[in-house]
């Protein structure tokens, strides 16, 4: 199934990849990493995620990456 | 050894010849008066190279034209006048923080403002002592005559090749204006292999060039490193010219188109069985202050001759012994001290 | 299954200093993306500016050299008039082009130098701490302008697309904005082909890129999106102001 990979200690929490995600499966995380912010996850239990590629084009740290 | 001919040219372009000689294909500069031949030189030689030659739109960014082109490992040179050395400044300063070989003719007009486009040394301190911002020092030589022209041109990009520093030709109008027959000699070492440049990082990591340290210390550290840099040179590169010093009992110090000034006074002074030398610097950094220190434990007194004033004699002061008596005269604003002037000089304080 | 999207190899694995949400991290993947597909990345030296993206040489995975403030232009001109077989680009934000350097670019642009310039319009000087910057919108609060931008006292915001078009030694000048996905992919094909003309020799190229500086805006990302979208592309519109053919020059 289509799915993206976040590597979490390179992201800073900018949310650009929440509100582009058609279906609202990514979400901040309370907790912070090794930076200091709150991350995002990817919370796709009914793998919902097409591939579309719209949260990666988003990100300004480049920390997601898309299978298909 | 060829045949070797004398051909008369202006300072100016053989300072064009001596570059083209050195192997610089790539020029970029600026007009200002009385520099003038040395773009016109290159405009019409490099194409026949094939060279670049540049007009840029003002002296910012020709040196920065240069500062690029020797990252790329090129040799490459700017001239301009003071005002535009004014305005290098910026680059001079990125040139040296860098640690990237360039060389820069100085055909010195008389300041300060727009001044004026007569001869001056009014800008020794300014090549001297860095210049622009922060701690470095240019490599600067000064020129007496059309041949040392074309010699110190050819020496600038040895020196700023071998310690990968930005050079200076300290000239002025009178050199770079007059016509002297010179020969198209020398030797011209060959280029040292650069390892640092940047020249696309296929089959090898990436490489930098910056002058921005952010991290704690390491500033401090390239700064210090830069100064070891400027002891070397110090060290190895002082050069200098002395006539008739060895029972002089009064040396006349001057540079560029003064020392030829002061000499013809110091032999009219000899005719007249005067003890006086002439000390010329040939590098003004480094300065030959070593050499000075020892003259004067027997020398008493220094007669220090500039086309400003007073810049150069504050080196002299700094570096004769404690008690030895140097004393001054120039002439700023595009005067020229006559021989004459400077046999009166001499006369007085001998 | 197949990894559709990657970071660029032009691009290293160090974390951006850059805050969160900043412009500068996608428009690197680009101008990376534009290195990967051309297979340039070894003959490329790129010229940094002073700015927030000094510090691009960090990133990229090809050579770099950092200009004075504004300067970069005339060094990527010294760079390839010397080495013609380099790629050499120029990144440069507002307050560097558009302010210090002006005459840089309008220069290089004007001889049609044969390199490609990335300009970063983000209304705003980051590196200092969000002072005024000419491109700076009217009635936009800075540190420098608190009271809103005024005509009166500042002038008007440059619109550098627009200046440098005319130009006859321009051959390529788009302006396209990274605030949404289909933006951003047409962002990219303006810097494709902004790097194709200089590997075809046809000359100077430029893009601006309309970015969010949420830290100096007072925004969020989300907000600050908005804001490109409803102040900065109305004032500076999205298009390809130039557009020689490659046939033009032979």
């Amino acid at each position: 199934m289509p799915t993206i990979k976040i590597e979490s200690e390179k992201c800073k929490g900018c949310s650009l990849c929440i509100d582009v995600c058609p279906y609202e499966l990514i979400r901040q995380e309370r907790t912070i990493n090794h930076q200091g912010y709150q991350y995002v996850v990817l919370a796709d239990p009914e793998e919902q995620c097409t591939g579309c590629t719209l949260c990666a084009l988003m990100c300004p740290d480049i920390c997601i990456e898309v299978f298909k | 050894m060829t045949e070797q001919k004398r051909i008369l040219v202006k300072g100016n372009e053989a300072v064009g010849m001596g570059a083209i000689r050195a192997g610089c294909l790539y020029y970029f500069g600026y007009p200002i008066t009385p520099q003038n031949e040395i773009p016109e030189f290159m405009s019409r030689e490099l194409p026949r190279h094939d060279g670049e030659f540049v007009q840029a739109e003002s002296e910012l960014a020709s040196i920065n034209m240069v500062l690029g082109a020797s990252a790329v490992g090129v040799r490459s040179m700017t001239s301009s006048s003071s005002p535009g050395i004014s305005l290098m400044q910026e680059g001079l300063s990125y040139l040296a923080g860098q640690e990237l070989p360039a060389v820069v003719i100085n055909v010195v007009r008389c300041g300060p403002g727009l001044g004026g486009i007569a001869t001056s040394q009014g800008d020794y301190f300014q090549a001297v002592k860095g210049g622009g911002h922060g701690d470095y020092r240019v490599i600067t030589l000064a020129p007496a005559s059309v041949q040392e022209m074309y010699d110190h041109t050819i020496l600038a990009f040895d020196l700023a090749d071998r310690y990968r520093n930005p050079t200076m030709v300290l000239a002025d109008a009178v050199l770079g204006q007059m016509q002297e027959p010179i020969f198209e000699h020398g030797d011209v070492p060959p280029e040292p292999r650069k390892h640092w440049t940047l020249t696309g990082a296929a089959n090898r990591p990436a490489r930098h060039l910056k002058s921005l340290y952010l991290k704690e210390g390491e500033l401090e550290a390239h700064n210090r490193m830069l100064q070891e840099k400027y002891r070397e040179i110090q060290k190895h590169e002082v050069r200098f010219e002395e006539y008739d010093v060895d029972d002089a009992q009064l040396v006349v110090a001057a540079f560029g188109t003064s020392a030829r000034i002061a000499r013809t006074a110091v032999s009219r002074a000899r005719e007249k069985g005067l003890k006086v030398g002439l000390f010329r610097p040939v590098t003004v950094f480094p300065f030959p202050g070593m050499r000075l220190c020892s003259l004067s434990e027997r020398v008493k007194k220094f007669l220090v001759v500039e086309m400003n004033t007073g810049q150069m004699v504050e080196d002299v002061r700094l570096n004769v012994k404690g008690d030895t008596e140097v004393e001054f005269y120039g002439r700023p604003g595009g005067a020229i001290p006559t021989p004459v002037e400077v046999l009166t000089q001499i006369e007085r304080h001998y | 299954m197949k990894q559709v999207f990657a970071k660029p190899k032009a691009l290293n694995d160090e974390i951006m200093h850059y805050c969160p949400g900043c412009g500068h991290g996608v428009a690197h993947r680009l101008v990376a993306e534009a290195l990967d597909h051309y297979d340039i990345t070894g003959r490329t030296v790129g010229v940094a500016p002073v700015g927030c993206s000094v510090l691009m040489y960090d990133y990229f995975n090809c050579d770099i050299i950092e200009a004075p403030h504004g300067r970069a232009p005339a060094v990527a001109t010294g760079m390839k008039r010397s080495r013609s077989d380099l790629i050499v680009f120029a990144y440069q934000g507002d307050g560097d082009l558009a302010s210090i350097g002006l005459a840089e670019i309008v220069h290089a642009a004007n001889r049609g130098e044969n390199i490609t310039v990335i300009f970063i319009n983000n209304t705003v000087y980051g590196m200092t701490g969000g002072q005024m910057a000419p491109t700076t919108l009217l009635g936009q609060k800075t540190t420098t302008s608190p009271y809103g931008r005024n005509f009166n006292t500042d002038g008007y915001p440059i619109r550098m697309a627009e200046m440098l078009a005319p130009l006859e030694g321009t051959t390529y000048v788009a302006r396209m904005s990274l605030d949404k996905p289909v933006n951003i992919l047409k962002a990219r094909k303006s810097v494709f082909k902004a790097f194709e003309m200089q590997i075809n020799n046809v000359g100077f190229s430029f893009v601006e890129l309309l970015t969010i500086c949420p830290t100096n805006w007072g925004m969020d990302s989300m907000e600050s999106i908005k804001r490109i979208q409803d102040e900065m592309i109305p004032y500076f519109p999205l298009g390809v102001f130039k557009e020689k053919e490659t046939e033009d020059y032979i």
